[in-house]
């Protein structure tokens, strides 16, 4: 959408020539042996600084998010307090509002609180949904090639050559103003691109040697998609959705600043708030302020771990 | 591929090329201005726009953009007085309606010429009416010439489907008198010719620019030479160009008959982004921009700027939609009235100097009545009426819109989320519901889709010029989609009111009128929101008005 | 080379083929009537009942498709249901203004990524790759939106205390009171061409803050794809052996580092396109900037279906477009190109 925090636009790691990628992985040479995939993964991940602070902040917001209702003084968009609100002024801090009101008369402590559980709902859900979506395809194209394949791959093309923000205003468009409209929009702005991922990292599998040799040993087509060449796709697929769950947290607010979304003004949610924000901006800055560090210090940690997750499990980082 | 080297020989040519077309590219700037710019600009008065005006030949506007440029350039027989919607003259001196209400005369002012050199007089009124009355195909499409075509109810030769109208002849007696014959009467006709629709237009213009020339279709118009880049008018601006998306340029029409400007041009630059509005005033780069968002008032005039009012000449309300079978029952009507604060509505998201409303129009329109049935705040009264009603679990869905600024509902979120606590104060449930303003939430308020897609929702109205049926009449004068109720009384006694010829017989007509709707509570009349307009600094004579009928000979620029 | 361009250009109708297909669908499956959805709130049921007709959408759906697919290839995109100007000649007279917006932002971020991450590659792992790395990410994680207005009140509208900050135009393309000549429509080259030199003075600073703002986002990427690809080509081998012949760094860095780590750089640039007239839709509404990102922000909050329709084919069109030229480019940079 507006910024995909992976790396240049829409240039998957699968696409890049095998040399590229490796420097890309910045030089991270260590040496192993024989350990497995996943176990040598692990230990370059804990050495690297960046994963660690992306890690950190992952983990602090899954805390916040999950428990909102404990941490947060109040209950998320009541407007109790809106007889303190003017158009032109808000009541200074206060103990009872550490952080004071937002424009409605809400506690704006509790709607940041709450906004960090508004994100994670919707990066997840949007997340998970653009990868069923993209997986659907690119199984199809993956697994079947020939015309299917040209067919999908075609249809993706013509996707990503729509931006991906105007490809998520027409979705939303279709599925109108309600609650969960943004996530539908989001995730399909991320369908063609997870879908051209799977499929390049099928196509890259099934040139392997082991499938040649499953093949031969005669395993059907079907077993040797699901069982070998769909499970050694995934790791590709999983730094991409950490990446994505930091471009949705964004795209949300883009989507927000365009109107779209919950079509109840005091959602806890950092888009909505930040956009709320602007009409203030010179007076109240710390109303801008706040969400959009939420949104800037979460998406900068799903960036770090996804991509020290991507150094991480790329082969050509081992020796 | 050509040999690499060539490369940059390519390149030195293209610049080459590039200068030298600037010797037949010509600069086209005005002699004065290139030297320096600080005199030029003190004598340039720029206004932000927030669109592009549909086009110019106001006939055929209906729209305020247009209407903002169309005034500058054109006058109307009459206008208003400053910050009132009381009729005063400007191209006529003086009209007399008689007891019908079917022939209005008017008394021409001597003198003027239009900008072309054209002379105004009694002839080139009735080309203008003429011009109305005659349009044919497209012309009469709503979209194209919606003022005419609804005041005057019609067209002399209808196209199928239209009705004839109540225009029946002009004729100029002199050359200092007009006289318009109907054939039904009209008793707000004088008022009506206030609107920038029914401005004077040079004939002489009109026809070397082919103005009736619409081509397109209806949704696609594409507009006259001279409606796109020939304007000719009475006005104290001329129009000197028009780029589209950008600004219109208008010059000081140096022969005006009246009042000559006091800047020598006028800018309106379009920027349709209120916040940007906003900043460009704050950095110098505008003069001055209407619709100011209540929450900009404050920092505005913390920064030395200046923010005025216009006198609120508008409603906004919460409807009811009685397709709802809850809302049927007046008692729930009554309850919602009653638990509405409507200074608090005020104070928390409209701007200041927002009269509450007790009626569905204005206290300026002739036929308010002061004395009508009020609900005061009253939440214990609004919970026993449910009570009653049998409603303490009721559940609404409230719409409002999103995207838009109107002039009676600056910020629609914020005063929502306002009522919205409000109605949840008395027990009310309630479901948000919103669409972009135009076409989806005009569409879902007065629409057939959207009957079922909303129980109460808010919306308001702006006045046209002082005639009330321009209020309640638009509002309740048929069974509608936005209302949904049938209450033929009052349908009756509307239509009733419009038939009567002269506005003092109306307006005790009006008064009774609006005891009624009070009484039958359809929806709950909230505030006449007074809508901001911010200038710099040095900007002088700006006079706002009811009707946007603002004029900018009168402002001059200390810098 | 000519018969690779009609090859390219070729390609590129199933792709429109495709996208019409797929625009038409979308129409059709917006919420409402199609003919309501393209007219707007001016509908009135004669306006709906005659556009039915033009499009024929009371017909079997394979007549309307072909009736809609004839009316774009007439060129006939239909006009906007908010400001009735018809959609192709709005399209034409905004792009120049976005073309030279994104052309500062690209060259912004070019002239800051490409030497940004040639340094962080030759010092990977230190200080500056750090903040190279660093630095381009924080331009992502901020909403594209939120950094144009943090701009626009440092250094238009002023802080308390740094007003002396505050030198740049707020919004628009140029000062209004200038009365420039515009002949191209492209205000920089205009302004040179008529010798306006204030005007094109003037038209630059206002690309200045909209052009920093909109070049955060290709910045990241080319910061973090001329790192990578700058990291490759230093450990091949020929650059090995550049080093060992013991040629002047200078003749190394350009001839052989720069000139290879440049291809997928370009590719990149490409690629971007999508991206920044994404970004342009904020930035210019932000700015107030008269291109086709603030038309198409318009017709976003209004849902104006027949401006997003068409723009959303142009777009392609010129994604397509740029991509081909970026092909082209290739050549300089790639001989084995050029052999073919």
């Amino acid at each position: 959408m507006t910024q995909l925090p992976q790396d240049a636009a829409g240039v998957t790691p699968t696409e890049r020539p095998p040399a590229l990628a490796a420097a890309m992985a910045g030089g991270v040479e260590t040496d192993e042996g024989g350990t497995s995939l996943w176990t040598a993964a692990l230990k370059r991940l804990v050495r690297n600084p960046s994963a660690i602070v992306g890690a950190v902040i992952v983990a602090a917001f899954l805390i916040v998010a999950l428990l909102a209702p404990v941490l947060a003084p109040y209950r998320p968009s009541t407007t109790e307090w809106a007889n303190q609100v003017t158009p032109s002024r808000l009541p200074a801090f206060s103990p009872q509002h550490p952080l004071g009101l937002d424009p409605f008369g809400s506690d704006l402590l509790t709607q940041l609180i709450y906004g960090a559980r508004q994100s994670l709902i919707i990066g997840v859900v949007s997340t998970v949904l653009g990868l069923l979506g993209g997986a659907l395809l690119g199984i199809l194209a993956g697994a079947f090639g020939g015309w299917v394949d040209t067919l999908v791959m075609r249809l993706v093309d013509i996707l990503l050559s729509i931006p991906s923000l105007l490809l998520a205003v027409s979705v939303a468009a279709i599925v109108g103003r309600r609650p969960e409209s943004l996530m539908i929009a989001i995730a399909a702005a991320q369908v063609p691109v997870f879908a051209r991922l799977l499929r390049g990292s099928m196509l890259k599998q099934r040139g392997q040697d082991y499938v040649l040799a499953a093949t031969s040993l005669g395993l059907r087509r079907r077993s040797v998609v699901m069982g070998h060449v769909f499970p050694n796709s995934l790791g590709p697929v999983i730094v991409q959705a950490t990446l994505i769950l930091a471009t949705a947290i964004i795209e949300v607010a883009a989507l927000s600043y365009l109107g779209m979304g919950s079509p109840d003004p005091t959602v806890a949610e950092w888009g909505r708030m930040l956009v709320k924000a602007q009409e203030r901006l010179e007076s109240y800055p710390h109303l801008t302020i706040l969400p959009g560090l939420c949104i800037a210090v979460t998406a900068l940690g799903f960036t770090l771990l996804g991509e020290a997750l991507r150094e991480a499990l790329d082969p050509k980082t081992r020796k | 591929m050509k040999p690499l080297h060539r490369k940059p020989l390519a390149a030195v040519a293209a610049v080459a090329l590039a200068f030298g077309m600037s010797a037949c590219a010509q600069s086209q700037r005005p002699a004065s201005d290139s030297s320096a710019s600080t005199g030029a600009a003190a004598d340039t008065f720029v206004f932000a726009g927030s669109s592009d005006p549909v086009m110019l030949d106001p006939a055929m506007a209906s729209d305020g953009e247009s209407f903002r440029v169309a005034r500058q350039i054109f006058e109307g027989l009459v206008t208003v007085k400053p910050h009132s919607t009381e009729l005063e003259p400007l191209l006529a001196t003086s009209w007399e309606s008689s007891a019908d209400g079917k022939t209005h005369s008017f008394t021409l002012r001597q003198g003027v010429k239009f900008q072309d050199g054209t002379d105004f007089n009694g002839e080139a009124v009735c080309k203008n009416f003429e011009r109305w009355a005659n349009w044919k195909g497209l012309n009469q499409n709503e979209n194209i010439t919606y003022y005419y075509g609804k005041l005057f109810e019609g067209y002399r030769n209808p196209e199928k489907g239209g009705s004839k109208g109540i225009y029946d002849s002009c004729s100029a007696p002199s050359a200092d008198k007009a006289v318009v014959k109907l054939n039904k009467p009209f008793a707000s006709f004088v008022d009506a010719m206030t609107l920038p629709a029914f401005s004077m237009q040079s004939p002489a213009a009109m026809e070397k620019y082919n103005a009736d020339d619409t081509k397109g279709t209806e949704s696609d118009p594409r507009f006259s030479e001279y409606a796109t880049a020939h304007p000719t008018g009475t006005g104290p601006f001329t129009f000197e160009k028009w780029d589209r998306g950008q600004q219109v340029v208008l010059n000081r029409n140096d022969n005006y008959w009246g009042d000559k400007a006091k800047v020598s041009k006028a800018i309106v630059r379009i920027i349709s982004d209120a916040k940007a509005r906003t900043q460009e005033l704050e950095a110098g780069n505008i003069d001055g921009y209407d619709l100011v968002a209540p929450a900009d008032v404050q920092a505005l005039k913390d920064k030395g700027l200046q923010v005025m009012n216009r006198p609120a000449f508008n409603i906004l309300y919460l409807g009811f939609n009685q397709k709802n079978p809850a809302l049927k029952d007046v008692r729930v009507r009554q309850a919602i009235n009653y638990a509405i604060d409507k200074d608090a509505v005020i104070s928390q998201s409209l701007p200041e100097g927002t009269k509450p409303a007790i009626e569905f129009m204005p206290d300026t329109v002739s036929g308010y009545n002061p004395d009508v049935t009020q609900y005061k705040y009253d939440p214990n009264k609004a919970k026993a009426l449910l009570k009653q009603a049998g409603q303490e679990n009721l559940t609404l869905k409230f719409a409002y819109p999103t995207g838009v600024s109107r002039p009676y509902m600056p910020s629609p979120e914020d005063t929502f989320v306002a009522i919205k606590a409000q109605l949840e104060a008395v027990g009310i449930k309630v479901t948000p519901v919103t669409a972009k303003w135009s076409p989806d939430y005009l569409d879902m308020a007065q629409g057939p889709d959207g009957v079922d897609k909303r129980d109460i929702h808010m919306l308001g109205w702006t006045g046209d010029y002082n005639d009330p049926d321009n209020f309640i009449g638009v509002f309740f004068g048929k069974k509608s989609n936005e209302w949904g109720f049938d209450n033929q009384a009052l349908f009756k006694a509307l239509q009733d009111a419009r038939a009567v010829p002269t506005k003092d017989k109306q307006a005790a007509v009006y008064t009774k009128i609006s005891e009624q709707i009070a009484q039958y509570a359809p929806g709950v009349p909230i505030a006449h929101p007074a809508p901001s307009l911010a200038f710099g600094k040095g900007v002088k004579g700006y006079e706002p008005s009811p009707v946007q009928d603002e004029v900018w000979n009168t402002v001059s620029i200390d810098r | 080379m000519l018969r690779f361009v009609v090859r390219r250009l070729l390609l590129l109708v199933p792709v429109l083929v495709g996208l019409s297909v797929l625009l038409f669908a979308w129409l059709r499956a917006l919420p409402g009537d199609p003919a309501r959805a393209l007219l707007g709130d001016k509908a009135t049921p004669e306006a709906i009942a005659r556009l039915n007709a033009q499009y024929g959408f009371d017909q079997p759906l394979i007549v309307q498709f072909f009736t809609y697919v004839g009316q774009l290839a007439q060129g006939n995109f239909g006009a906007s249901a908010r400001t009735g100007e018809p959609v192709l000649q709005t399209f034409l007279d905004r792009f120049p203004a976005t073309v030279e917006l994104a052309l500062v932002a690209l060259l912004f971020a070019i002239v800051v990524g490409v030497p940004l991450g040639y340094f962080a590659a030759k010092r990977a792992g230190g200080v500056l790759d750090l903040f190279a790395v660093g630095s381009s990410l924080l331009g992502v994680v901020i909403p594209v939106f939120v950094l144009a207005y943090l701009l626009k009140i440092v250094f238009a509208i002023g802080l308390p205390g740094l007003e002396f900050l505050a030198i740049l135009p707020s919004s628009g393309r140029q000062d209004v009171r200038m009365f420039a000549t515009h002949i191209t429509d492209f205000y920089i080259l205009d302004g040179l061409m008529t010798r306006e030199f204030d005007a094109a003075w003037d038209a630059f600073k206002h690309l200045i803050l909209p052009g920093l703002a909109l070049g955060s986002i290709p910045l990241a990427s080319i910061t973090r794809m001329t790192r990578a690809s700058v990291l490759e080509v230093l450990n091949e081998d020929y650059i090995r052996t550049a080093n060992a012949k013991g040629l002047s760094q200078t003749l190394i860095t350009w001839r052989h580092v720069m000139k290879n780590a440049m291809l997928p750089v370009i590719t990149t640039i490409g690629l971007l396109t999508g991206q920044l007239l994404s970004g342009a839709v904020l930035t210019e509404s932000v700015f107030a900037f008269n291109g086709i990102g603030s038309y198409l922000f318009e017709a976003i909050s209004t849902l104006d279906y027949a401006v997003l329709q068409g723009f959303i084919l142009f777009i392609a069109i010129v994604f397509a477009l740029v991509n081909l030229i970026v092909d082209l480019l290739y050549g300089v940079f790639d001989p084995r190109m050029r052999v073919q």
